[in-house]
């Protein structure tokens, strides 16, 4: 079952202002990158996936449920980290997380456990007897973090949780993230506009722009080895493709550049290739495997096809 | 974020018990806001108006029951407390109120609030009967003390004790209504604002602008107009409504016959009042 699934979702303020259009995907579990430049329509995901906002057009379930019918269970199943300051300034930070505890249902005593658990967790174990007015930003970003963990959510909705860090916070942030996701087992939609900073942590990548979606695949998919083959030759590229074709390979063309697709038996396309080029007697340029690259997500419709030169 | 440094590591535990439903998440938030109108589990600060208007209250009725016991007849009696306190409770509220939901505005708190499993209309109503319950409490500690004054000081024995508890009961009957009316009206206003000082100065504005333009009403007639002039105000309307249901013997405003409208429109202004906040909450943007 997907964590979030959305079908032609569509957000509009007021009639006039777009927030999303025709946006259909599906988030899978692990650590999944939502990345966007601003106002690119992520904060209106989260809160139409928790049920803040209604959907104009389209629909959205989450963990199975309608977030506006079963608003209450999904709430009480998801942790929200918003992105911009939520804090209570007067309040210990122990007590104000368990008192969020208390409200997503867990009883009092296993909800002060938590608390002081899920701070320890977060890295805040003696200052957690402070009160939150006097925390560095990076301390109320982890209390809000903790604040968004503490009942032990099943899905995890960070909205650009390094906001505001220095380049450390950052990092010591992301690797928080990804711990959540990995060892806690707890599966984390993280929003960023920065995408080199989290393609670091997370097991998949949905990118959207304007409301609508861009690309979304695993990060494996996109930045490792796929099965496609580059060979660039100086000339003579069309004899060489119909010497592969030939000899019973998918080969593309596209001026110079040729991509082969490599079947079960690797070493048999690269001999082939090696051989037809000799043949052919062509000076070869290139010979290497195709790689996505995750910036690749933010170029126009990245086609199978297209080759990186 | 340096200075936090270290993740300990010890491992993550998931959590097995039970998880109870939004009645549990409303109830929790009620005693928390409850707890904060007087400052508990919040800065020093907090705690000296509220706890200090309470205290002051419980210290005149200390000296209320001095004097009732010196006198031959009691000068004021319970639900002349809910009564003359109507003003001390309308700073109450105008303080405490702000406190409950300006604060959560402020800070953005009530998103966090509104992505758990607490709707916003029971985020609301929760918030108008925290306040209610505080300043329920504002008005029972005084009766409370002057309960123990009077029981103590009766000449009648066990049946003086007994007429003392009525008269408790009554008074805190009065307070009740006292309590929610002053909720009702305070909550909404001051969840217009996220700015404690607009709040306090909106909510004072509305109960005493309003007890001027009933008192000169009621003073240019004696008729119809000036014995139905106190509904204006909230004192005078609450004053009216004790005189009616519990003949207090204190009288801001002569209210004749009309004691069922004011009875009527303390109903009607506790309900739209509760609306309001209810409204107020179902269109806040997310």
């Amino acid at each position: 079952m997907p964590l979030i699934e959305t079908a032609a979702l569509g957000m509009r303020y007021g009639g006039e202002v777009t927030a999303l259009a025709d946006l259909t995907l599906e988030i899978e579990a692990g650590v999944v990158g939502l990345v966007g430049v601003n106002g690119a329509g992520k904060t209106t995901l989260i809160k139409l996936a928790l049920g803040l906002l209604t959907p104009t057009s389209g629909r959205i379930r989450v963990l199975g449920l309608d977030p506006i019918a079963d608003g209450e269970q999904v709430r009480a199943k998801v942790g929200y980290m918003p992105e911009h300051d939520c804090l209570p300034p007067d309040v210990v930070a122990a007590e104000f997380v368990t008192h969020m505890a208390r409200v997503s249902g867990l009883p009092a005593a296993a909800a002060r456990e938590r608390a002081s658990e899920t701070l320890r967790h977060v890295g805040l174990y003696e200052e957690r007897y402070r009160r939150i007015g006097g925390y560095s930003t990076g301390m109320k970003q982890r209390v809000k973090l903790a604040q968004a963990l503490v009942h032990d959510p099943e899905l995890l909705l960070l909205d650009e949780p390094t906001n505001g860090l220095d380049p450390a916070g950052r990092r010591a942030m992301l690797d928080l993230v990804h711990r959540i996701g990995t060892e806690f087992g707890i599966s984390v939609v993280v929003c960023s506009h920065l995408l080199g900073e989290i393609e670091r942590i997370c097991t998949s990548l949905v990118a959207i722009d304007a409301g609508t979606l861009l690309r979304s695949a695993t990060l494996s998919s996109m930045t490792e080895h796929n099965d496609l083959l580059v060979v660039e030759v100086d000339e003579g590229a069309e004899r060489l493709a119909a010497a592969l074709t030939a000899g019973g390979l998918d080969v593309r063309r596209r001026n110079r550049v040729l991509t082969v697709r490599l079947g079960e038996d690797d070493g048999a396309v690269y001999d082939l290739i090696r051989d037809a080029v000799a043949d052919l007697d062509l000076s070869l340029h290139r010979l290497e495997r195709q790689r996505h690259q995750v910036a690749d997500l933010f170029r126009d419709r990245p086609a199978e096809e297209v080759s990186h030169v | 974020m340096s200075e936090s440094g270290v993740i300990h590591d010890i491992g993550y535990q998931r959590y097995t018990g039970p998880r109870l439903g939004p009645g549990h998440s409303a109830r929790a938030l009620y005693v928390h806001s409850v707890r904060s109108a007087y400052g508990l589990g919040r800065s020093p600060w907090a705690k000296v108006l509220p706890i200090g208007l309470i205290g002051l209250a419980s210290l005149a009725s200390l000296i209320i029951v001095i004097i009732n016991s010196q006198l031959p007849e009691p000068v004021l009696d319970q639900v002349g407390i809910a009564s003359t306190f109507t003003f001390a409770a309308a700073v109450f509220v105008a303080v405490v109120a702000p406190e409950l939901v300006s604060v959560d505005l402020r800070t953005n708190l009530v998103q966090l609030y509104l992505s758990r499993p607490l709707s916003r209309s029971s985020y609301a109503l929760t918030k108008v009967a925290a306040l209610a319950t505080a300043t329920f409490l504002l008005f029972a500690a005084p009766m409370l003390i002057m309960f123990i004054g009077m029981a103590f000081s009766t000449d009648d024995g066990v049946p003086g004790v007994l007429e003392e508890f009525g008269a408790l009961l009554l008074g805190l009957l009065a307070a009740a209504v006292h309590a929610v009316l002053l909720a009702a009206l305070g909550l909404p206003i001051a969840s217009l604002s996220g700015r404690r000082v607009f709040a306090t100065g909106m909510i004072i504005g509305v109960f005493l602008l309003t007890a001027p333009i009933s008192a000169v009403l009621s003073e240019l007639d004696s008729g119809t107009i000036g014995r139905l002039a106190g509904v204006l105000d909230p004192a005078s309307l609450l004053n009216g409504v004790d005189q009616w249901l519990f003949d207090a013997d204190v009288s801001l405003v002569s209210i004749g016959s009309f004691g069922p409208v004011y009875g009527l429109v303390t109903v009607a202004l506790a309900v739209l009042g509760t609306m309001a906040a209810v409204w107020r909450y179902k269109g806040m943007k997310s």
